[in-house]
């Protein structure tokens, strides 16, 4: 802040002063009540009695270092860890070990593989099994034909599917997203049949009497009617989409996170596992932060959950 | 329905003859909601449905509006059988059944969106439609903003903007506080007036029914039948104190009292041989 004062002129200390305490007093309210910077303290002091404890048991000798290395160790090799990450340019025929891309840079190659993989199942997965489950409800020949078929394949486990995704895929990116497309669909299409069927009675009866045909129905009182309960089911999938996504990089189906924790298995290497375990919880806390931010703006209209609670 | 005369005179606004009920029919749980039901409304009548919670009066509203089929008997309004939902009939429903995704006045117009209106004729007829029930000024809000009774004043908004000649209300002011209720008994009479429609009010309230109603029809316990009708001549704005009201309301506890007794036993009895 440049403010030129003559000397012995005290009347331009308001004019500082000022500035500075909007700022403190912006401060102070985000500290305040439901501030943001109180929502960020407490996740640091979560994550700090955790590590925190993690640090206390090295400390102690109850853990060994070798098996359980704590934060301090797994965070503090950075850099060494980083050159095990984008493997699939390493191991290319050719490439010499100390050439291609640097240590961050490979880690942000492998993260950003991984999180496009999470992100194109993921989008893919929601848009056909609402689509689908919207068209069992809206059809009933549809819904005769295929919602036994789509609830005889719910149950069953995204690595029986891992074979065919190779079989049909080979390695590469296609064959992770057809894994977790294929983890997250029937349970998608499920829920949002579940989902209409619980929208009230009364809405659709106002818009029948109105006059309303079925496809207008749909598409102007069922869709932002189960919409608030479908983002929740789209969040939980979120956390689907990490797993399954590992298991689809770790078995062999090409590079990414998972590929690096089997690399870090093989080498028996802890530091790694854990620096991988921590990276994909980072992510995984992001773009949960950043679905919820998006819920909030779609779902304007639906109160506080939490408000409920208070005073409990 | 060229081909499908009318047999009962055009002019009235609702006509049952013989209509019945029955849920899941030729079923195991199969049971009889309402019997035997006829009715006549005329044009701009205040008519209450008047009964034991269960007795089937919510049905025949339902059937009226044209969201269920009757099993028996025919139920026609102006000219027409009534076969389907119609804007013509609106519903009011006891629970608030605001869209909570869309503003007041959106709510308000929905109807008109579903013909395609365009969004001028929109905001013109949902300002005209709030301005009737005293709500203009919070046409920009949102549903979950409103109060309970304020909420119903919205719905009557929203039905009175299909400008409907058949105003069905399920017991609308159920949910609300007793002195809520007496302000919207008042504002429904003003509405009423305005609009012209005849008006079916559900309730199982006697209170309810000597302030509103023309004539009130009292219902038997389940299957529901029309047990007695009774006339209300008294003048409007009514002295829900005077001699003549409490004698009406005597009347009506009298009639209402058997009723609930026998759905008491029966209910009981099911009880029993579940």
């Amino acid at each position: 802040m440049a403010v030129v004062t003559a000397p012995g002129f005290s009347g331009a200390a308001p004019a500082t002063e000022a500035p500075r305490r909007a700022a403190l007093a912006y401060l102070f309210a985000s500290m305040t009540g439901d501030g943001w910077l109180l929502k960020v303290l407490w996740s640091c002091l979560s994550i700090g009695l955790f590590a925190g404890l993690w640090e206390m048991c090295w400390w102690f000798g109850w853990a060994d270092a070798k098996l359980l290395p704590p934060p301090h160790i797994f965070l503090g090799s950075i850099a060494d860890q980083g050159k095990f990450f984008n493997t699939a340019t390493r191991w290319q025929v050719g490439q010499a070990m100390n050439s291609g891309p640097s240590a961050f840079e490979s880690v942000m190659v492998t993260i950003s593989a991984t999180t496009m993989r999470v992100f194109a199942g993921l989008s893919i997965a929601t848009c056909l099994g609402i689509g689908i489950g919207v068209l069992i409800r809206y059809n009933g020949l549809f819904d005769k034909l295929v919602l036994p078929m789509v609830t005889l394949l719910s149950p069953v486990s995204p690595i029986a599917w891992l074979p065919v995704a190779i079989f049909l895929f080979g390695i590469g990116n296609a064959p992770a997203i057809f894994m977790v497309v294929v983890a997250l669909f029937f349970h998608m299409v499920l829920a949002t049949v579940t989902q209409i069927d619980g929208v009230s009675p009364n809405f659709l009866n106002v818009a029948r009497t109105m006059g309303a045909s079925k496809r207008q129905i749909y598409g102007r009182v069922i869709l932002p009617a189960i919409l608030p309960g479908m983002l929740a089911v789209l969040r939980m999938n979120l956390f689907g989409a990490w797993m399954v996504v590992l298991v689809a990089e770790s078995t062999g189906v090409g590079y990414g996170m998972g590929q690096v924790i089997m690399l870090a298995r093989n080498t028996f290497n802890p530091s790694l596992v854990f620096f991988t375990i921590a990276v994909i919880g980072l992510l995984g806390f992001s773009f949960d932060w950043l679905l919820r931010q998006i819920q909030r703006r779609i779902l304007y209209w639906l109160p506080d959950a939490k408000e409920k609670l208070r005073g409990l | 329905m060229a081909s499908d005369a009318p047999r009962y005179s055009s002019k009235d606004a609702v006509v049952c003859r013989g209509v019945g009920k029955t849920w899941a029919a030729g079923t195991k749980r199969a049971h009889e909601a309402l019997r035997d039901i006829d009715l006549d409304v005329t044009p701009g009548e205040f008519v209450v449905l008047l009964g034991p919670s269960g007795c089937g009066k919510s049905t025949l509203l339902y059937l009226i509006a044209g969201l269920e089929d009757a099993t028996e008997g025919e139920i026609w309004s102006f000219r027409d059988r009534v076969e389907a939902p119609s804007p013509e009939r609106s519903l009011i429903f006891q629970e608030t059944s605001l869209f909570p995704w869309l503003t007041v006045w959106e709510n308000v117009s929905f109807g008109l969106s579903i013909r395609g209106a365009g969004k001028a004729e929109r905001r013109s007829v949902a300002e005209d439609a709030l301005q009737r029930v005293g709500l203009r000024a919070a046409m920009e809000k949102r549903p979950d903003e409103l109060s309970g009774g304020m909420r119903q004043r919205v719905a009557v908004a929203r039905a009175l903007a299909m400008r409907p000649k058949v105003l069905l209300m399920d017991e609308p002011f159920a949910a609300l506080d007793v002195q809520t209720r007496a302000r919207m008994q008042d504002f429904l009479l003003d509405v009423w007036r305005d609009s012209g429609a005849s008006v079916l009010f559900v309730t199982h309230h006697i209170d309810e029914a000597v302030a509103l109603a023309d004539r009130v029809v009292v219902f038997t316990s389940r299957p529901g039948r029309v047990k007695t009708i009774v006339p209300i001549d008294m003048e409007r704005p009514r002295n829900l104190f005077s001699r003549e009201a409490e004698a009406l309301r005597m009347q009506l506890t009298d009639l209402l009292r058997d009723e609930v007794d026998r759905a008491f036993v029966e209910q009981e009895a099911l009880f029993a041989t579940a």
